[in-house]
């Protein structure tokens, strides 16, 4: 999941760093994503593994690292297979 | 308050303050308006003229590749005003004329013009400023005043969709332009005292479109770039806000490629003042007449 999420990062994230180096935890806004890069990156983890972030998610915080990403992605996905 | 006047509105159209167009949001002035908008920007200027900032006066209008490049279009589509004209031949403006004639739409054949109207009256500087190369030490910081443009009609008349603001915006490194925000967010609390009006100050964010737009929203507040100086006028539960301080961090230095002297992208901010929205605001607590007003007010105002 993490490795899925990193590569999306390096993708659409522009980030000066490769995603590679960045540790589950790290602050990706600290190691340099944008306000905008977040946008493209939450339009991009949509696309690929065809969810979407409910409203309350639609936050700085929930793309503050891989883990808090992940987090999300793990709170959409039994959600969305449920219902 | 006047009594046979329903609404704020109504009873700055019943005293001749604002102008009825028959558009929510475009309204004339009238001279009593004026005045106080005259007297505004002068107080204004007591306040910023001893940082001896640059004056610059743009048009409504803004140069469509710059706003295009702005990045307006990403995050605020939906308020955005674009310049369309007439540019067809004679057969073209013979159908134009049946259609206006038909009570037809006669506008879809309206072309756009390389002209769009300033969403901002800080949106016209950055190219400009980005012209003139490497910025000097010292930073530069610009006194600006202009028209806006957003499609946001309401009944509300502090919403207009044209209206005057007047902006100092500072170009620098990230420690000259938070020492401005940081002056400014002084100033702006003395400059409303000055006018007698109950205000506060509160984090802020822009209206940012879609769901895209909330993520930008919440960035924008959890960094605090936006400050906002909070009038009520026509609500007291939503405030008015009359100043905002914007820090756009190298938002703009990025798009624009303005640099400092050692090379790094600029970084920017500006205060703007809703010049409307304050003289409202004056209306709306010291009454339609003037001469009425507290004596310190008329003397800030006009001394
Ligand atoms: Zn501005």
């Amino acid at each position: 999941m993490i490795e899925a999420i990193r590569k999306l990062v390096d993708e659409h994230g522009r980030m000066p760093v490769p995603a590679a180096s960045l540790k589950p935890d790290q602050d990706l806004y600290a190691a340099g994503l944008t306000s905008f890069a977040t946008v493209q990156l939450m339009l991009a983890i949509e696309e690929h593994f065809d969810i979407e972030f409910p409203e309350r998610m639609l936050n700085r915080r929930s793309f503050a690292s891989l883990s808090a990403i992940a987090a999300c992605f793990n709170e959409i996905e039994p959600a969305r297979l449920a219902s | 308050m006047c009594v046979k006047c329903e609404t704020f509105l109504d009873g700055l159209f019943e005293h001749g303050l604002l102008i009825d167009t028959g558009i929510d949001g475009l309204y004339g002035r009238g001279g009593t308006f004026e005045r106080v908008v005259t007297g505004l920007e002068s107080l204004i200027s007591r306040y910023g003229d001893e940082d001896q900032a640059e004056v610059v006066r743009f048009p409504p209008g803004m140069n469509r590749k710059f706003f295009e490049k702005s990045g307006y279009l990403k995050s605020f589509p939906q308020l955005a005003g674009t310049i369309h004209s007439f540019d067809g031949n004679e057969r073209a403006h013979g159908a134009l004329l049946a259609k206006l004639e038909g009570g037809e739409d006669w506008t879809a054949d309206q072309r756009a013009t390389d002209i769009v109207l300033a969403p901002a009256a800080c949106y016209p500087l950055y190219p400009a400023v980005a012209k003139r190369g490497p910025l000097p030490k010292p930073g530069l910081l610009f006194d600006l005043q202009s028209y806006c443009f957003r499609r946001e009609p309401s009944k509300d008349p502090a919403r207009m969709q044209m209206f005057r603001m007047r902006e100092y915006v500072r170009i620098g490194t990230p420690e000259q332009v938070t020492a401005f925000r940081a002056v400014w967010l002084e100033r702006g609390r003395e400059f409303v005292n000055d006018l007698a009006l109950p205000f506060d100050v509160d984090v802020a964010n822009d209206p940012f479109f879609g769901r895209a737009g909330r993520i930008m929203a919440s960035s924008q507040r959890d960094q605090g770039l936006k400050f906002e100086l909070l009038v009520p006028i026509e609500s007291v539960e939503k405030p008015t806000a009359c100043l905002s301080f914007n820090y756009h961090q190298d938002h703009f230095g990025t798009t624009w490629g303005i640099n400092t002297q050692s090379g790094d992208v600029a970084h920017t901010a500006c205060v703007g003042f809703g010049l409307e929205r304050l003289t409202l605001a004056l209306f709306k607590h010291h009454g339609f007449d003037t001469a009425q007003w507290p004596a310190p007010v008329r003397q800030a105002l006009w001394p």
